[in-house]
């Protein structure tokens, strides 16, 4: 296993008497590209400027590298703590050309140094053919890059990057997401990420966290944030799902509209509970064959599936990705079929 | 580059788009620099008519040292005020200490005392005659031993603590406007506070540093006032001598002219070297997190705030009210509501107006960008430079040759016999004082302008808003703090003007700067303390009102 | 009649009535030591007087680009020095009249006609009644002897004051004995020059230097606030040419509208009812030799005038004020 790079023990953080960030704790090892997702105020960007150093911590503690950079007493200076950051405005210095700013931080390198390692990084992001324009003749995907080369150039032992990719449009972003991990892992820069775009989250880090209202919900994989949820509000954020309404039996067994199912490990629910069962798009799949119909109520085309949203009996829906030559009217009823083991219930 | 807002005026009917070709930026640009070099083209034109007699006898017996001095001059005066007003806007601006919100804008108050009226308070305190040798002599044998305040250090001195509130108002302005991002992304690259300083801030500050910096110096230029107080001889002292003792205005003239294209030539020169940096705040705006200064250091900083304001405005005002008071029973009358409505209504007119202009200006260069109208708005500010009879003197010549055309021809066409329409007007007078201080405006609104960036103008003009719009609903918000700043010095510098005021003021109208002409013409030192202790508390006014401003804005 | 255009600020200039007689005066005399005077002639005569103050020279530059249209009746200045260059620009208009004649010696008044002479100016020497025993003092050249070395304290020599008293020595003396003259002042000087006489005057008071030369209403002024200063008049070249005097005065404008009672301004203020009045606000000295000065400055003593004709010292003002350049007289 690599080394732990990162901690965040109990981290509180408030504005005058207003909690803003309460009990964070997660950590993050050497190479590995962490994130934190939230909608806009949940907390993420003050927790990524507490890490800074930019924001006094009230509560709990941060290790970087195993020293102690923050407590409630007392905080590093952000520029002792060596961590670069990636601004949601870029912040590009207007006074200075491209390579003036990713320079800007290697004032320890000798003047031939800091050139090379210039050119090395505006050579990583592309961008060596502009070294001598002004930040602002350039596009904005550009000026992305330039942040991205001024935060890397000192080496920083942890990049934190803040909505790095939210004033580009669609098409660029995932581009560029894709390109930034690629960059990152390959010079092994540990990174934290904040951002509200889960798609963003899920291409570049390894893991997530789910925030809301100050509070880390779940610090996991993509995968069991999306399998796995151990929190309503992140089941709900991430990814696309439908509750249906289930009662717990003995024997860790589920029953709801469409069935009985296992329960996932450790739950902590009594029998006779009623519950709320999530159901992803994939969980449910469109089979001819089935004897369970339902309507089609919505139909969503993505190109290799359609997503559509069907109303069983009950009048409940429930969101299935069929492939797209499987082209159903609305009004149309379609078999279904479940395909999953252990379901996810709560209360 | 502007294809966005052009793309907003593409929708109007074609009527009204050549309709208003004509009146395009860069023609209003032209327009308004005109007010200032119709006044400059008569003080130039006088290069045509060599004095040569003169010439060799300033040359031989003058110049040299009078160029010596006024390099040392302006060489302390630019030292002095950069120093002074760069280190105070900063510690107010990034720094917490006690009392900072107070002295903050209390440090922009020597702004309202008239240099002239430093420089006889500044002799009257401490030069050998002065309470403070006089006092040290009761136990003392004598003082002539103490350095004279009447010296060059003495002029240097008071002139720069007459002048660093313009770096100072426009450097925290800069600093108060760039953005807590700057420093924040110097910090992440693990600059401290004060490597910050040096590396973004104040470089990001250059065209409100250097603005400021342009202001004091062309003043400290054209000063004559403050060094005559010391009899300290400067370029202007042989402006002065050519026409008032050798009573030769044609070489006088020539002799200012040299003065205007020495400044015109540095003032293009730093355009030159800016090249094609812009100066927008770096992210989002609002102010840096002031940080705490703690036990000793806070107290420091106190000290260095009341120091320096404590020399440059407190004991001069103690002084000056101590004097005020000794001759208010006699001098103080009702009158003196009308000398200070007077200048309240000039200045406060003045301010409005010349900021306007200033705007137009901006706002030209800006859209346009281009060489002419830039030239045209460092025209425009070159009355600044001028020392303040001269420029009264051109300002007056063709308002009078107008004059003069209006009066004949109405006689001619047989329709009265006027004796005055123009002058002795205010619309004159107002339109002297745009040509003495467009500079005053120009320099903060221009340095505000930078601030702006062009998605944001982008941004507004994709929602449809035309130029005006854009520049009612965008410009002006984000331009506040430096339009104030504007409207602010405007407003101060003409309440202590006094030579454009004396020459082009209508019969009767006799203004707080014309009773200390009067009374400092004649010596009377503490007769002129009332109408000075009056300047400077009408000039309170607006200083509060701007500090109370910048306050709000971070 | 006058013909104003709908001008928003013509309403706020000072628009006389129209019926009354009015004279206007430029004048580069402040306005409490004009006002006074003109109130009473106002009272006198019904004749309103209206006046802006202002520096000689840029008045002299208004005059002259106003030039036919000027609303100026009247030309009021110090130094004989400012009203022969007002002269010389062709902006004054000789007048002849009985009453000046009489009123105002010849000394003191142009001999064309174009200016006369309100008021007598005295520039003489002054000393550290500490220091100095009068029997030491005797005349301005005296000043540049080696003995008053270090103890001597001037006004700049751009005041016209100086030129004027330096243009008379050369009159007297010619160019090269009076700059010699000159540079031993300046050799002698105890501190730079003073920009002003009274600073001067308190210099010498405070005992920095302990002769100097100043005009004698800087030094009224300067004993009537504080009587106690250790400081002494002393009448200049009694023995030779008579102490240097100089005028404020008046002049009638070349395009004067209302020359006539432009002139019955000037005859009143020389007649012996407003002398009093116009020398006294500033403790200078009457021209009309029938009026007595007042108390306080009638105490210094009588003294023999410099009967060079003021105007001389007009001509003489560029050449004084290149000599004292060369002598580094600042």
């Amino acid at each position: 296993m690599t080394e732990t790079l990162l901690t965040l023990d109990q981290v509180g953080v408030a504005y005058g008497d207003k909690p803003v960030l309460e009990q964070l704790s997660f950590t993050l090892a050497e190479g590995e590209i962490g994130c934190l997702l939230g909608p806009s105020g949940c907390g993420k960007t003050t927790a990524l400027r507490a890490i800074a150093g930019f924001e006094p911590i009230r509560a709990g503690r941060i290790r970087l590298n195993g020293d102690v950079i923050a407590t409630a007493d007392e905080q590093w200076p952000p520029q002792q703590r060596g961590i670069g950051m990636v601004f949601q405005d870029y912040a590009l210095f207007p006074h200075l050309t491209v390579a003036g700013n990713v320079a800007f931080g290697l004032g320890s390198l000798s003047r031939s140094e800091a050139h090379a390692r210039t050119m090395e990084l505006l050579e990583v992001v592309g961008l060596a053919g502009h070294a001598d324009d002004y930040t602002h003749a350039l596009s904005g995907g550009q000026q992305q890059r330039v942040a991205l080369a001024r935060a890397l150039a000192p080496a920083p032992r942890l990049l934190l990057l803040d909505e790095p990719f939210s004033n580009l449009d669609v098409e660029l972003r995932e581009r560029l997401s894709g390109e930034v991990r690629d960059i990152l892992k390959a010079r092994g820069t540990t990174a934290l990420l904040v951002t509200h775009d889960q798609h963003e989250a899920f291409a570049l880090a390894d893991r997530i966290g789910v925030m809301a209202q100050g509070r880390l919900k779940q610090w996991d994989s993509a995968y069991a944030l999306y399998h796995e949820p151990n929190d309503r509000f992140v089941a709900d954020f991430v990814g696309e799902g439908t509750f249906l309404p289930g009662e717990v039996l003995a024997g860790d067994l589920l029953d709801f509209e469409l069935g009985r199912r296992a329960l996932h490990a450790g739950h902590a629910f009594a029998a006779g509970q009623r519950v709320d069962v999530l159901l992803r798009p994939d969980d449910v799949l469109h089979d001819d064959a089935s004897s369970l119909k339902a309507r089609v109520v919505k139909k969503a085309f993505r190109g290799a599936q359609f997503l559509y949203t069907l109303a069983l009996p009950s009048g409940a829906t429930v969101l299935s990705l069929v492939p797209s030559h499987h082209d159903h009217a609305i009004g149309e009823a379609i078999g279904i079929r479940l395909e999953i083991d252990h379901v996810i219930a709560f209360a | 580059m502007d294809l966005p807002i052009e793309t907003a005026s593409r929708s109007l009917p074609l009527a009204a788009k050549v309709k208003r070709r004509w009146l395009d930026e860069r023609l209003l640009a032209w327009l308004i620099s005109l007010i200032t070099l119709l006044p400059l083209a008569v003080v130039v034109a006088s290069l045509l008519k060599p004095q040569g007699e003169v010439w060799s006898h300033l040359g031989e017996f003058v110049l040299p040292q009078l160029l010596a001095n006024t390099f040392w001059l302006v060489l302390g005066v630019g030292v002095g005020s950069l120093l002074l007003g760069v280190s105070l806007a900063w510690l107010t601006a990034v720094y917490d200490f006690p009392w900072r919100k107070h002295l903050a804008w209390a440090l922009a108050l020597p702004l309202a005392m008239p240099g002239y009226v430093l420089a006889f308070v500044q002799i009257g305190l401490y030069d050998y005659a002065g309470p403070l040798q006089g006092l040290l002599r009761e136990y003392m044998e004598d003082t002539r031993w103490m350095p004279s305040i009447r010296s060059r250090w003495g002029v240097i001195l008071t002139l720069t603590l007459a002048l660093y509130p313009y770096v100072y108002l426009l450097a925290r302005n800069a600093f108060l406007t760039q953005g807590r991002r700057a420093l924040e992304v110097a910090a992440s690259l693990g600059l401290s506070r004060r490597q910050g300083f040096w590396r973004v801030a104040l470089p990001m500050a250059r065209p409100w540093i250097i603005g400021g910096l342009t202001l004091a110096l062309m003043e400290c230029l054209a000063d004559f006032g403050t060094v005559a107080t010391f009899n300290y001889d400067t370029f202007t002292t042989a402006i002065y001598k050519a026409w008032f003792a050798l009573f030769n205005l044609n070489a006088a003239s020539q002799l200012a002219s040299l003065l205007v294209f020495a400044v015109l030539v540095l003032v293009l020169l730093e355009q030159k070297v800016r090249g094609d940096r812009r100066y927008t705040s770096a992210g989002r705006a609002g102010a840096a997190r002031p940080e705490r200064l703690p036990g000793w250091r806070g107290w420091a900083a106190v000290a260095y705030c009341l120091l320096v304001l404590g020399i440059a405005f407190l004991v001069p005002m103690v002084q000056l009210l101590r004097w005020a008071a000794s001759v208010a029973a006699e001098q103080l009358d009702l009158r003196y509501f009308g000398f200070v409505g007077r200048s309240l209504l000039l200045a406060a007119g003045s301010a409005v107006g010349v900021v306007v202009l200033a705007l137009v200006l901006a706002y030209a260069v800006r859209r346009r960008h281009d060489l002419s109208s830039r030239l045209a708005a460092r025209l425009a500010t070159l009355g600044y430079a001028v020392p303040g009879t001269v420029l009264a003197v051109g300002i007056f010549l063709p308002i009078s040759w107008l004059e003069n055309g209006l009066i004949n021809s109405i006689k001619a066409l047989g329709l009265g016999q006027p004796t005055q329409i123009l002058q002795g007007t205010l619309v004159v007078m107002l339109l002297a004082f745009a040509a003495r201080f467009l500079a005053v405006a120009y320099e903060p609104t221009q340095a505000a302008m930078e601030r702006i960036t062009q998605s944001q103008e982008e941004a507004a003009a994709s929602m449809g808003l035309g130029r005006r719009a854009v520049l009612r609903r965008i410009h002006l918000p984000l331009l506040r703090g430096g339009l104030l700043t504007a409207a602010l010095m405007v407003f101060v510098d003409v309440m202590k003007e006094m030579p454009i005021t004396l020459m082009t003021r209508p019969f009767g109208w006799d203004t707080l700067s014309v009773r200390v002409f009067e009374m400092t013409s004649e010596g009377q030192w503490e007769i002129a303390a009332l109408p000075s202790v009056a300047i400077v508390l009408a000039g309170l006014i607006p200083v509060i009102l701007l500090a109370r401003e910048t306050e709000k804005q971070s | 009649m006058k013909f104003r255009p709908l001008l928003i600020a013509a309403a706020l200039t000072a628009a006389a009535p129209a019926f009354a007689e009015e004279v206007t005066v430029y004048s580069a005399r402040i306005e409490a030591l004009i006002k006074p005077l003109f109130d009473a002639f106002t009272k006198e005569t019904g004749v309103q007087v209206r006046f802006v103050t202002g520096q000689e020279g840029p008045l002299m530059e208004r005059l002259k680009a106003e030039g036919a249209n000027t609303p100026a009746d009247m030309l009021l200045t110090v130094d004989a020095g400012n009203l022969w260059q007002a002269e010389q620009q062709g902006l004054l208009k000789p007048v002849k009249s009985a009453v000046l004649d009489a009123n105002v010696p010849a000394h003191l008044r142009d001999p064309g006609g174009y200016w006369y002479g309100m008021s007598i100016r005295a520039r003489t020497i002054f000393y550290n009644t500490k220091k100095v025993k009068p029997s030491d003092l005797s005349s301005y050249e005296d000043l540049a002897s080696p003995k008053w070395k270090n103890r001597l304290c001037l006004r700049t020599a751009k005041k016209v004051y100086n030129q004027s008293l330096v243009g008379t020595m050369i009159v007297r003396l010619g160019e090269q004995k009076t700059e010699s003259i000159v540079r031993g002042w300046v050799n002698n000087l105890a501190a730079d020059p003073f920009s002003d006489d009274e600073s001067m005057l308190k210099a010498i008071g405070a005992g920095l230097c302990d002769v100097g030369i100043a005009n004698t209403y800087y030094y009224g002024r300067v004993m009537q606030r504080d009587p106690k200063l250790p400081i002494g008049i002393f009448w200049a070249n009694q023995q030779s040419s008579g102490t240097h005097v100089n005028i404020s005065g008046v002049g009638v404008t070349r395009y004067a509208k209302n020359e006539k009672g432009a002139l019955r301004l000037m005859e009143w203020l020389s007649s012996e009812k407003a002398q009093n009045l116009y020398a006294d606000q500033n403790m200078e000295f009457p021209v009309n030799p029938k009026v007595k000065p007042d108390a306080r400055v009638a105490a210094w003593g009588d003294f023999k005038h410099d009967y060079v004709n003021v105007a001389k010292a007009g001509e003489l003002q560029a050449t004084a004020v290149k000599l004292m350049d060369r002598a580094g007289y600042r």
